[in-house]
């Protein structure tokens, strides 16, 4: 299939010129086919293969602050008429007369060589499967459960606007995880491990899912001897590429224009200020092939950018889509995200990452004389108005006498962003990314996190002990 | 929609149709019609109106895969977000195509119809369809305008939204099954922020029905305005161990964790805190946890589950005893075991498993102001966060962040943030002081209740 084959332009512009007759300033085709197909492996047994496919589109029409929405997975052209009337009828100005719409000529990306997902036998995939439940069960007697994952998905988007935006992409992805429970004389404990890539199945030919099954088993294993988290504030050392949520969440959706135009945000107002210690260079950059949260243009057709977001602690800048950029009179910064067709887009992120430092990671650690070491980080969540966020663990120990210690049993920190940031006092050299799932007000888009290993002076662990 | 209703059963059965010898079929076809409108500032910010419809098509093959030795059946899904018939035929095909890759397994069968009576629920609301666009637009523009005048305090009204779904599901098989349901939901929600100087907090409220006439505003906006209101002039708490007494919105989500425990599926899989502690005492006596799926007052009630059997009133625990877990039928046949009607599924896209639908405790005697006013030195948490990254329905692990008030002499004293509490679910249950009187029909799996809970760690300072 071409690029093209979704919508034909001359529908398109019909189509956008019908969303218009009622009035408007801007309409929008959103067009979708995605395909995925996966398979999971657990208690020893390959359970069931699924595929899915979903094709379609979202059609929004603007008049002034108002959106109207409608998605459809009929895309003939009576289907795309029905769904821009259904979208128009929020624009009650009318009067506006035809407004023809003409389409700009469509720039291609190259991507490079891919595997496409329907390309790989489904055997490889299953083979892939077994290979990582043999190598996490021998691991460890204590190992009692193994379920592993596989993934891929091809989403091919086409956004074409009044304005004349015509824009294509073909995304491919393709993800690994597993996961562990482990049984001791002190009950459960289970490790996770995942890999995920804006990429084809090449993926495996550089990343032995034996290696990713180990991780995920040892992780589960070493909390078997566990002892409880402490309880407090303590000062904490992040393992570089232990999750990068932390920036995530401390400041990544606070930084989010859409909730900064609302006041729902501890920084807005905050640009040219010092938000955050010295040592914090942010970035939020769709550009990085490869990475989970990788893209050629956005979800409203316009190219991701390395938006440098937080330069040696003063913040520079938010994060833009159409909507909110237009209502400042400026572009948007490639962050229009949205989970699906059937979904309005909205300011996210796409990899986020924190700039490596120049100290060494074991150095910081051994100029730590009591804390804790994260290892790998789980989620998190964060409340954009106050501030308040927090994040678990999924690996930690204990730091004493400037050495790792104990492992620790799962728990959550909490802390508030900007306080938290102005906490950092050492960041290593020791660079990692990490995938991750972000969820905004009910829709999901992969995402990247990054970061190199750094100490935070203080923050409240809630642990029982 | 009644002929509608037909339509999607007879789809679900024309594919059923198509099965072939040595072949079993499961198909579940789904359609549905959303009107979602967002206010700010007086104005509609969104208005999203669409129907959609999806197809979920599991295959089970005879068990002669390329292993000789291996005996059962193989299962296979696909599912399309479309009811098109060469899209339903294409999804037949990469079912079939994904059943000859599944290990064979003797207890993947699909549910058969086991006798018990599907208990017929009205859980529709012709409203939904007959409220004007307009007047659905009102709602929300009107619950935005009198969240920001309901108090001097409230600074922003970040989202004020009104939504409601019209959703029919046909299930049909080879085995037997054949069910139809439908339903409505209404839903209407706030997110209030409150300020005084350079202190901001949040707060949200609901309300949730069938459909916009069983819907209170005043009820959303008080419940915003109070919990952001009341929050002004927080602090970090000293870390130390106290009784928590919990909002009811958050003894839902602890139900819906417990429950994700008695899941008989994660319990024949080794995932389960629960495994193995039947019949034993897992929780204090005042402990009764059952699901009701046939209670209509219950959001998650249903009449049939997502395998079509009927749902059934399943107790759980009873004072305090495990006395079950639930199953959906593969994970009830790995148990040596029959199926609770219990299985629950993501839509369309989604395959079943065991869950809960619809949890609620038995109440207490004691309400919500008496609970608080026996306790001398404690904490009131009104929203918990980090609950994904911080609770381990395996080893029982529990450490979530809170917000809230310190109890002092038996009532509220200063509001407190930016602190976590912690214990393990398996120690929580056991040390239950109060089951409340009060019953809250909140959306979701659960119902919630005030719940106190002795010695728990708090950290904070």
């Amino acid at each position: 299939m071409t690029d093209t084959a979704l919508i034909e332009p001359d529908v398109l512009e019909r189509v956008l010129s019908t969303a218009l007759q009622a009035g408007g300033d801007m309409a929008e085709v959103f067009a979708e086919d995605a395909v995925t197909s996966g398979a999971v492996l657990d208690d020893r047994r390959i359970e069931e293969l699924s595929s899915g496919r979903s094709r379609g589109a979202g059609i929004r029409v603007v008049e002034g602050e108002t959106t109207g929405f409608a998605h459809t997975a009929d895309l003939s052209e009576s289907g795309l008429l029905a769904a821009a009337r259904v979208a128009a009828a929020v624009a009650r100005e009318g009067g506006h007369g035809t407004r023809t719409v003409a389409l700009d000529q469509l720039a291609g990306h190259d991507r490079g060589e891919r595997t496409l997902p329907g390309d790989v036998d489904k055997t490889r995939k299953l083979e892939l499967l077994t290979r990582a439940d043999d190598a996490a069960r021998a691991a460890g007697d204590s190992i009692t459960q193994v379920q592993v994952g596989i993934g891929d998905s091809r989403r091919r988007v086409l956004i074409a606007n009044s304005d004349g935006l015509f824009a294509t992409d073909d995304q491919i992805r393709n993800r690994f995880s597993v996961q562990c429970v482990a049984n001791g004389d002190t009950g459960m404990q289970t490790g996770y491990e995942s890999l995920a890539r804006t990429e084809g199945f090449e993926i495996f030919e550089r990343q032995a899912v034996e290696d990713l099954a180990h991780a995920a088993a040892t992780r589960a294993l070493v909390k078997l001897s566990a002892r409880p988290a402490p309880s407090g504030e303590v000062p904490i050392v992040l393992a570089g590429g232990s999750g990068g949520i932390l920036f995530h969440e401390a400041c990544g959706h606070g930084l989010e224009a859409d909730h900064v135009v609302k006041d729902a945000s501890v920084y807005r107002g905050q640009v040219g200020e010092l938000v955050a210690s010295p040592l914090v260079t942010l970035v939020d950059d769709g550009t990085v092939l490869g990475e989970w949260g990788n893209f050629a243009v956005d979800d409203e057709g316009n190219p991701p950018g390395r938006n440098v977001l937080i330069e040696n602690g003063i913040l520079t800048d938010y994060m833009w889509d159409w909507l909110r950029a237009r209502k400042e009179g400026r572009k948007s910064s490639g962050n229009g995200r949205r989970q699906s067709y059937q979904h309005l887009p909205m300011v996210r992120m796409t990899n986020t990452f924190l700039l490596a430092g120049n100290e060494d990671a074991d150095e910081i650690i051994a100029q730590t004389p009591t804390g804790v070491y994260v290892k790998k980080l789980g989620g998190g969540q964060v409340n954009t108005a106050t501030g308040d966020f927090v994040f678990g663990t999924t690996e930690a120990y204990l730091i004493e006498n400037g050495r790792i210690t104990e492992p620790l049993r799962d728990a959550n920190l909490i802390g508030n962003g900007p306080e938290v940031l102005r906490r950092i006092d050492a960041v290593a050299t020791d660079f990692d990314m990490t995938p991750g799932t972000c969820g905004k007000d009910g829709q999901s888009v992969p995402v990247g996190c990054g970061q190199a290993t750094l100490r935070i002076t203080g923050i409240t662990l809630g642990g029982t002990s | 929609m009644s002929d509608a209703g037909s339509d999607v059963m007879a789809i679900a059965t024309s594919v059923v149709d198509r099965a072939k010898s040595g072949e079993g079929l499961e198909v579940y076809v789904t359609r549905g019609t959303e009107t979602e409108v967002r206010a700010y500032e007086g104005e509609v910010e969104s208005l999203t109106s669409a129907d959609s419809s999806g197809v979920g098509i599991r295959v089970l093959l005879d068990g002669d895969g390329p292993d000789a030795e291996a005996v059962g059946s193989r299962v296979g899904f696909a599912w399309a977000g479309s009811l098109d018939p060469d899209v339903i035929a294409a999804t037949l095909a990469d079912a079939r195509d994904n059943a000859r890759f599944a290990t064979p397994d003797p207890d993947v069968v699909f549910a058969e119809p086991d006798g018990v009576a599907a208990i017929e629920l009205d859980l529709w609301d012709d409203g939904v369809a007959s409220t004007p666009t307009e007047k659905k637009v009102e709602l929300a523009v009107q619950l935005e305008r009198a969240t920001r005048a309901a108090d001097p305090r409230v600074r922003q009204v970040s989202s004020a939204d009104y939504s409601d779904s019209r959703t029919e599901v046909a299930l049909a098989s080879t085995t037997g099954i054949s069910s139809y349901r439908r339903r409505t939901t209404s839903f209407l929600s706030v997110d209030a922020i409150a300020g005084e100087g350079s202190d901001t907090q949040t707060g949200s409220g609901f309300s949730v029905g069938r459909g916009p006439g069983e819907l209170v505003p005043d009820e959303a906006m008080d419940d915003a305005v109070l919990r952001a209101t009341r929050m002004l002039g927080s602090q970090k708490a000293q870390s130390g161990r106290c009784t928590v007494v919990f909002d009811p919105r958050v003894t839902s989500t602890l139900l819906a964790i417990v429950a994700s425990a008695l899941s008989g599926e994660a319990v024949v899989k080794g995932r389960s805190f629960f495994a193995g502690r039947m019949g034993e005492s897992v929780a204090d006596a005042a402990f009764t946890l059952v699901d009701d799926p046939t209670d209509t007052r219950a959001f998650g009630a249903a009449s049939h589950d997502g395998e079509g059997l009927a749902c059934r009133r399943n107790v759980l625990i009873s004072d305090g005893v495990l006395r079950m877990f639930v199953y959906d039928t593969v994970s009830a046949r790995r148990a040596g075991t029959s199926s609770t009607g219990s299985a629950v599924r993501g839509g369309f896209a989604g395959t079943p498993g065991a869950g809960c639908r619809a949890l609620v405790l038995t109440p207490g005697n004691l309400d919500a102001e008496q609970i608080l006013a026996a306790v001398d030195n404690g904490l009131y948490v009104q929203s918990v966060s980090g609950v994904n990254s911080g609770v381990n329905p395996v080893s029982g692990d529990f450490s979530v962040g809170a917000e809230g008030l310190m109890i002092r002499g038996g009532a509220f004293a200063e509001p407190v943030r930016e602190i976590t509490v912690a214990s393990t679910l398996q120690r929580m249950l056991q040390s239950i002081v109060a089951v409340g009187a009060d019953l809250w029909w909140l959306p979701g799996s659960a119902a919630g209740q005030t719940l106190a809970i002795a010695d728990m760690q708090l950290s904070g300072e």
